[in-house]
């Protein structure tokens, strides 16, 4: 299991980033997908915007963004609210169990 | 794998085991040496022997690099086979991360299909008619796996897995094999009299994670895949009589005539309209993924047959009338990477 599913089994969403040229480097990895330097790794701000999103039956589905770099799929928890494109949402929780899983909630 | 091959030989004049020198694999099975171990069991010694794993692209890939080992003088005569078991790990890419929990391809293709409806206007209507139109053709396939025609009602009532993906609007794993003689222009005038040139190609890898995808009304690599294959052929979109297309899904064949060229940006729902009023197979004669089915990796090889097919005039009842010109498209996982691949008769 490596560093990103072990952090996300204790409910963190962390990213690697290049020590050298500071960029995100998504989907995670060991080295920097454009200068092959060494990584850091850093928990991912919980804040992003709905790209997309559809449904299977009451359950909605969809594209996060976060820090303008990371899209991630996840289940959306809109509540009363109609989900739109571009909305701010909120990362409420994350798991690994034998794939990644991710919820978020509309703000 | 072997039945493709034996058919292969007894269809193909005076091929004989001491002409190939090239046997490619194309599959997402596990099986290790297996093009060596299929070589064996078909009489076969090649100079180049190996495997060809793409997801649902495998068979595109394994083409050009057969086309590839002749081309640059390595080979005279390939065979390129694929085969799936309708179970074989493959049609669910569980290394990539950015799907999350829904790693299923019903739920890149429903992101699509809402992202185009939003943009383009595109219907649930326009998606079963992609539907309706493909299973229909099929019935003119003896090797497809559907043999029963659905009307757009029917593909509209069929269950919905997911709210704009009906299972009507999804191509169905499935067991198959295919496979396709490839030879130098000096050899291959002793296989044929009427052989069918290779004259474009082109290949893109954007990514293997879906969520990057920036435009979700696109497919990015296959557009990129166009753009080489036309400019290497010296072709236009206009010029294509015939084309098979990767329709995994209902949504995919709109896009795809659209980033081919066929039709303009947001019309290929009325594209794809019009050839299912006028009972046009210009798209999809054989009926596509969605009315043959989809053994992973054989589709793209029995997509080059079905093309060959009609640039030869033997393609029956799903012939296209004065098919010159052909096209292939195949492409994998979300269409995070594609092949397309121009034929001339």
């Amino acid at each position: 299991m490596n560093k990103f599913e072990n952090e996300l089994k204790n409910g963190k969403f962390v990213c690697s980033k290049c020590i050298d040229c500071n960029r995100l480097v998504w989907p995670p990895s060991d080295f920097c997908d454009v200068c092959f330097s060494k990584v850091i790794w850093r928990e991912v701000s919980k804040n992003g915007k709905l790209v997309e999103f559809a449904k299977k039956n009451d359950l909605i589905f969809c594209i996060a963004e976060f820090e303008n770099t990371i899209r991630i799929m996840g289940e959306l928890e809109a509540g009363l609210k109609t989900p739109s494109v571009g909305q701010d949402l909120h990362l409420e929780k994350c798991n690994y169990t034998d794939k990644e899983e991710f919820f978020f909630r509309l703000k | 794998m072997l039945s493709s091959i034996k058919a292969l030989f007894d269809e193909t004049p005076n091929l004989t085991q001491k002409d190939v020198d090239v046997v490619i694999t194309s599959t997402n099975d596990n099986s290790k040496y297996l093009a060596n171990t299929v070589s064996e069991l078909a009489g076969i010694s090649p100079k180049i022997s190996h495997s060809v794993e793409s997801l649902c692209n495998s068979g595109a890939n394994s083409v050009i690099s057969a086309f590839s080992y002749i081309a640059s003088g390595l080979a005279d005569v390939a065979i390129v086979v694929g085969a799936e078991k309708f179970d074989n790990p493959g049609l669910v890419l569980e290394s990539d991360v950015s799907r999350g929990q829904y790693k299923h391809p019903v739920y890149w293709s429903s992101m699509f299909t809402r992202s185009h409806m939003r943009k383009y206007g595109t219907s649930m209507e326009d998606l079963a008619i992609v539907s309706a139109k493909n299973h229909k053709n099929a019935l003119e396939n003896p090797h497809a796996y559907f043999d029963k025609e659905y009307s757009v009602e029917d593909v509209m009532q069929s269950k919905n897995i997911t709210q704009d993906v009906r299972i009507l609007d999804c191509s169905f794993p499935c067991t198959g094999s295919a496979a396709v003689l490839l030879a130098s222009e000096e050899s291959i005038k002793k296989f044929t009299d009427c052989p069918v040139w290779l004259t474009g190609l082109g290949q893109k890898t954007i990514s293997a994670s879906f969520a990057k995808s920036e435009d979700l009304t696109s497919m990015k690599s296959t557009k990129f895949a166009a753009s080489a294959a036309y400019t290497m052929s010296k072709k236009e979109p206009k010029d294509i009589d015939v084309a098979e297309t990767h329709d995994a899904f209902s949504i995919c064949e709109i896009i795809e005539v659209e980033d081919l060229g066929f039709a303009k940006k947001g019309m290929g729902n009325k594209f794809v309209k019009s050839l299912y009023d006028t009972q046009d197979k210009k798209i999809n004669p054989r009926g596509g993924l969605l009315g043959s089915g989809h053994p992973l990796g054989a589709t793209g090889i029995a997509q080059i047959i079905e093309i060959g097919k009609q640039l030869q005039n033997k393609a029956g009842k799903r012939q296209v009338n004065e098919a010159k010109t052909g096209l292939v498209q195949n492409m994998s996982a979300a269409a995070t990477s594609s092949t397309v691949i121009i034929f001339e008769s």
